[in-house]
């Protein structure tokens, strides 16, 4: 869902240049309070990761491809401070070096998937996290979901964008349910790498997830 | 080696891995986005890419005609580039300053 320069106006652009620089300043700060030595690796490592597959598009429907866009697993993993750091870092890196979305543009890309695309995956964890049994497999199936919703979440995101800016004039709600449709289903792919991936780093360094540490933390709380 | 060790190789091994190798057998149909803006028509109003005549624009590394080889070298540049990037970055971040620890 990296946006190329031209399908949104300049005025918007900007507008969202501005909004996703106060969303990626709060989050230099809040992530200050969230990482610390040990943590601060497997943000970078999360980075790399989600870099590497988000080169791997799966098809979709005919004609389709869709890929991990990673914003629920890295706010499951690193928790959504850092997480919105990460992806910024990896977009960052695909406009500039790979000329994968563009430049003026990067402030749409970012607001999408660094920004409502975490919040969106990271508040939905929570709530199902909340309903399920406290254990392992919960968080990933936790992050599963919250990965599904997360993808319609940004492409819901570019959809207000469009909506305020677009340079074409192609209607609106035709636009709306192309890209809620498709990213549904491309949520489905999200859904599965995240669960899986969840599930290998709680296997093997469950002390490192930020969404099964504050878990345990809940648990000592309520056994004080 | 140390668990914690073991655990961040492993990791980049993987993502080179995926990178490097994987990346050749991803679909190569245009994206969700691309895919809707085909149908509907806005895909005219896209501009081309200000670096899209960079060395490794749309991951391929300029001048290496092997396809497979094209893509793998563009993945492996840019996980060992995203890694020192991240790396130094959250490292930076992490970082806590002398005066709040007293």
């Amino acid at each position: 869902m990296h946006i190329p320069d031209g399908f949104i106006d300049v005025p918007t652009s900007a507008a969202f240049v501005g909004l996703s620089a106060i969303g990626v300043g709060a989050a230099l700060k809040g992530a200050r309070t969230q990482l610390d030595d040990k943590t601060a690796p497997l943000a970078g490592l999360t980075a790399v990761f989600i870099f590497a597959v988000q080169m791997l598009n799966f098809p979709v429907v005919a004609g389709t491809s869709g890929h991990l866009i990673g914003a629920a697993l890295a706010a499951v993993l690193v928790g959504p401070w850092a997480a919105t750091l990460a992806l910024t870092v990896v977009l960052l890196m695909q406009a500039f070096l790979f000329a994968d979305g563009g430049l003026t543009a990067l402030g749409l890309s970012v607001f999408n998937m660094s920004i409502i695309s975490v919040w969106v995956g990271y508040a939905v964890f929570l709530v199902i996290k909340k309903i399920l049994p406290k254990n392992k497999s919960s968080v990933a199936v936790a992050a599963s979901i919250a990965a599904a919703v997360s993808v319609p979440a940004a492409a819901f995101g570019f959809w207000i964008q469009y909506v305020i800016g677009a340079t074409g004039t192609f209607s609106d709600s035709a636009v709306f349910t192309s890209m809620i449709g498709i990213h549904v289903l491309i949520g489905i792919g999200e859904a599965i790498i995240t669960g899986l991936t969840v599930s290998a780093v709680l296997a093997s360094r469950s002390d490192l997830v930020f969404g099964w540490k504050n878990n345990q933390k809940a648990l000592e709380i309520k056994n004080v | 080696m140390s668990k914690n060790r073991k655990f961040y190789i492993g990791g980049f091994i993987v993502s080179l891995f995926l990178a490097g190798i994987v990346s050749f057998y991803a679909s190569s149909s245009p994206d969700g986005l691309e895919k809707v803006a085909e149908d509907i028509g806005f895909i005219e109003t896209a501009k081309d890419h200000t670096y899209a005549d960079g060395a490794l624009a749309d991951y391929g590394v300029k001048g290496i005609e092997n396809e497979r080889a094209s893509v793998g070298v563009a993945g492996v540049i840019g996980v060992i580039g995203t890694a020192v990037v991240a790396g130094v970055f959250f490292k930076i971040i992490a970082r806590k300053p002398e005066k709040t620890k007293r």
